[in-house]
């Protein structure tokens, strides 16, 4: 058991010191390939257990886009053994709750239940990794509510659509390019073969990692997992071509036209993650994590602060970075301009801001307080066991080590006003800037304005 | 599925630790001022979750929607300390310099303010000092008021553009036609215009007071600490009136469909009634019964109708939103505007049938092994156990509300499911909103 002693707030005469101890946390590989990791969290009788395998949207081609989510949805249909969503109804039975998410680098399946009926989830789990019966009759059914969840999520949200277009201008070979959910024209062309040959490819104890957080003794539960997943066959998985991102050398900016109230911008600059860091700059993702803070870490930081509150030019506006990405992402900046300012003035005022970051360096003050909120979120995370899984889970599934949470706050508080400087300098870029702008057209097109023909309503709404 | 069964045994067999599990136990006082305070001590991590309800929800808006969750939103955004005014950024200052975290916001019920804090006492001590300046002496700047008027404004726009927030507005406006839960939580674009500084004055002068107030703590402090956390909060406030009670939400007369078009690929179907409230001899067997209907996820009728044997739509679901009055009664999809009729039959069709010949004994069964089994879920850390403790201490449940919450679903009968559906929930006479429809010839 360690325990951390961290002072923080520097000039504010009040330190943050917290005395929570590291739980415990236990790593097992499995003679066939599959990694167990169990955190102990003995706070109330329960578990929750994911299993993560390494396949996600990054994984796919053009052609079969959202493939991974497909299949994560045909996972619930059943095998030899269970019919179409039966392991839902005996989780339910069991009291549990469950679920399954796709992202850019990984496809994951959870359980939450009461902590004597882990069984009951590595059973199923140990039998969809290796046996699902994909079946035509079942796609076809299924595939249509992929459709319908594309709709919903994207197709009919203005910001959403802006967002996925703005990917595919960031990005050109890089494998995030393509949205997680599939664009709707491969969507409409996947075949029940492709999804054999997705789930063969993919789906074995070799490529998975079995997370388990919650009220349980390490040793039991790996006795656990050897006895169900032991017995499954480790598959040949085959080697990720990387496809870096080739080195951007201009400005790019995109229009995406649809009916809508609000304008939006969105801006991304690509920047390292932990995962494509150089070891000698092993820094930069926590200096770019800093950055983001310092940007939009709260009511406290500098959007709301001068942009919202201040100059009153945006309605709302935040920065975002994943240090936890497979590969070099885009560090993203967005927002929305309050009334009676435009676009323009919004990505100006944006954009000034950076230069700040590039021109001054970040007083002591400011870091300090962002290392405070760090260390003191650190202990807040830990009131949430599912949060301490999906931690462990992403960190493992992108290739990263899971004692890496661990070392988060030690890794930013090492962060120095500097660094935050220089990586803004090196990365926040003119020539390397993405920039979408939604441009909204009539909700109702007899209204329609002047400026905003329907010409281009074809390209958005489907 | 015999390997199945297997598994089930073990559990099966380990039931006796299950029943082993009790709620923690709540411990309960008011301030002298009179504002109730409700406490579970949760020692394991350094930090402290603190929630502040006040009876001052948008159903207190009156005439002019919006100035409740105005009111809410405007609190962090100035106070009088006995050094002078604090402006916005030295308020979100002091919070992030000690790592400490505020909310505030509003539903129809409630206007709430959260505190989380580690517990040490040179963080805890000014996070709560801050707070009590915002909840005693908060100052309304003039110019605050219109810049957050105006995002208000950009959020109502935000709304227009949505089919769900529209289909939601439409729906919650059908089903309170006079009773205050009409009043949309935002506000509209004439109530924004008319409403002033002065009203929000007026508002919390009225409705943030002690006898109005309760208090929610859970974390790493011992009783004799929760009960200064609520002095600093609470003991500055005037006792003040309680709110008055709501009036009694009236049955709807006739069904009633509301079509409204938008330029989206997908419909979005919204069916109900006024409910259930919060204390209500049927609470048990609607909840019970709506579990099976709609209310538990991909394995409850609703879904296995819509979305497992028809593909008709991403989210099918129905629930009871439980209020102090009659909360809504809500069915709802989203589908591909052609396949719209069909949708709203079956949805129909799925409702009709389980409100005339209720669950079977085996739905029943599998409905309450969930609710019970998973009962130690709800409450497994201090996020989800504040929110019981809120409910429980503003709707003034019993304190044991969570300890025979397992008992009480366990004992709900089918007869008493099928009583309470026919009783309370009438098919044919349903507000159904229907927003969507797609682009119109004209934009093409």
């Amino acid at each position: 058991m360690t325990y951390k002693y961290i002072v923080a707030g520097l000039s504010l005469l009040l330190s943050v010191q917290v005395h929570a101890a590291t739980p415990s946390t236990h790593e097992y590989r499995l003679d066939n390939g599959l990694k167990l990791i169990v955190r102990e969290d003995h706070r109330a009788p329960v578990v929750v257990s994911q299993v993560w395998y390494k396949v996600g949207a990054s994984y796919e081609h053009s052609g079969i886009t959202g493939i991974s989510h497909v299949l994560e949805h045909m996972m619930f249909k059943g095998t030899r053994k269970h019919g179409p969503n039966e392991f839902s109804r005996i989780i339910a039975q069991n009291g549990g709750r469950e679920n399954a998410f796709t992202g850019r680098d990984y496809t994951a399946y959870y359980q939450q239940l009461e902590k004597s009926r882990l069984p009951v989830s590595f059973e199923m789990e140990a039998d969809r990794m290796r046996n699902l019966q994909l079946k035509q009759e079942e796609f076809a059914k299924e595939v249509r509510v992929v459709m319908e969840e594309r709709r919903l999520r994207t197709e009919d949200d203005p910001e959403s659509l802006t967002y996925e277009q703005f990917n595919g201008a960031a990005f050109y070979n890089s494998a995030y390019r393509n949205p997680v959910i599939g664009w709707m024209d491969d969507l409409e062309n996947l075949h029940i073969d492709d999804l054999k040959a997705w789930y063969k490819t993919w789906y074995a104890p070799n490529n998975a990692t079995v997370v388990v957080v919650g009220d349980v003794e390490p040793e039991q539960v790996l006795k656990l997992a050897k006895k169900y997943f032991g017995a499954l066959k480790p598959a040949s998985i085959p080697a990720l071509k990387p496809r870096n991102e080739l080195v951007q050398t201009g400005q790019r900016r995109i229009t995406v036209k649809a009916p809508a109230e609000l304008p939006y911008l969105l801006m991304g600059y690509p920047v390292p993650v932990l995962k494509s860091a150089s070891p000698d700059a092993a820094w930069e993702p926590y200096a770019l994590e800093v950055l983001s803070a310092l940007l939009s870490g709260g009511d406290s930081a500098r959007l709301a602060r001068h942009l919202v509150r201040d100059r009153q030019i945006a309605a709302s506006a935040s920065a975002g970075y994943n240090l936890t990405a497979r590969a070099s992402d885009l560090f993203l900046i967005d927002g929305t301009p309050a009334r009676g300012h435009t676009i323009e003035e919004l990505e100006q005022a944006l954009r000034g801001e950076i230069r700040q970051l590039q021109e001054t360096v970040v007083s002591e003050a400011e870091l300090s307080r962002i290392k405070t909120q760090v260390v003191a979120s650190d202990v807040y995370q830990r009131d949430s066991s599912f949060g301490q899984a999906m931690q462990i889970g992403t960190l493992e599934t992108v290739g990263l080590d899971w004692r890496l949470m661990d070392s988060y706050v030690d890794s930013i508080n090492a962060v120095t006003a500097e660094q935050v400087q220089q990586v803004a300098r090196t990365y926040l870029i003119e020539d390397r800037l993405t920039v979408a702008v939604l441009q909204p057209l009539p909700l109702d097109p007899d209204k329609q304005r002047p400026a905003a023909g329907a010409a281009g309503g074809h390209n958005a709404i489907r | 599925m015999p390997s199945v069964k297997h598994a089930l045994l073990f559990a099966l067999l380990a039931l006796a630790n299950v029943a082993a599990f009790a709620a923690p136990e709540i411990q309960h006082w008011t301030t002298p001022n009179g504002a109730r305070v409700y406490f579970v001590p949760a020692p394991e991590l350094p930090m402290v979750d603190v929630r502040v309800l006040f009876d001052a929800g948008s159903a207190r808006d009156d005439a002019i929607p919006g100035q409740a969750a105005l009111t809410s939103n405007l609190l962090n955004d100035g106070a009088l300390s006995n050094a002078g005014e604090l402006g916005a950024d030295e308020i979100a200052d002091r919070f992030a310099n000690i790592g400490a975290q505020f909310g505030a916001g509003v539903d129809r019920d409630t206007a709430s303010v959260s505190l989380r804090s580690l517990t040490q006492p040179a963080v805890l001590q000014p996070a709560l000092d801050t707070l009590a300046l915002l909840l005693q002496r908060p100052s309304f700047p003039a110019a605050a008021f219109e810049r957050e008027r105006d995002r208000t404004r950009v959020a109502l726009l935000a709304q227009a553009q949505s089919p769900g927030d529209i289909a939601g507005k439409a729906f919650y406006r059908a089903l309170y036609d006079t009773h205050p839960y009409n009043a949309e939580p935002t506000g509209t674009e004439a109530s924004l215009d008319l409403l002033t500084r002065a009203h929000l004055v007026a508002f919390h002068k009225r409705y943030y007071v002690a006898r109005n107030a309760v208090i929610a703590i859970v974390g790493a402090l011992s009783r004799s600490e929760a009960a200064v956390v609520a002095d600093t909060l609470i003991g500055g406030l005037p006792a003040g009136e309680p709110a008055p009670p709501l009036p009694t939400v009236e049955a709807l007369a006739a069904a009633r469909t509301i079509e409204i078009p938008h330029p989206s690929a997908q419909t979005h179907i919204l069916m109900g009634q006024p409910g259930l409230r919060r204390i209500d001899p049927d609470y048990f067997p609607l909840l019970v019964g709506n579990h099976i209907l709609g209310g538990s996820g991909l394995v409850s009728r609703l879904s296995d109708e819509i979305r497992e044997k028809r593909g008709l739509s991403y989210s099918s679901y129905s629930y009871f939103l439980p209020l102090r009055e009659a909360g809504p009664f809500t069915l709802g999809l989203q589908t591909r505007n052609e396949q719209t009729g069909q949708a709203l039959q079956v949805l129909r069709d799925t409702l009709r049938t389980f409100t005339e010949q209720g669950p079977t004994a085996r739905e029943l069964k599998a409905a309450q092994q969930n609710i019970t089994g998973g009962f130690a879920l709800r409450i497994d850390s201090n996020a989800k156990l504040i929110e019981y403790l809120a409910l429980i201490g503003f709707y003034t449940l019993p304190l044991d509300f969570l300890d025979t919450y397992s008992r009480q679903v366990g004992e709900v009968t089918l007869a008493q499911i099928k009583d309470a559906f026919k009783r309370r929930v009438n098919p044919e006479q349903m507000v159904t909103v229907v927003v969507g429809g797609g682009a119109t010839e004209s934009s093409h």
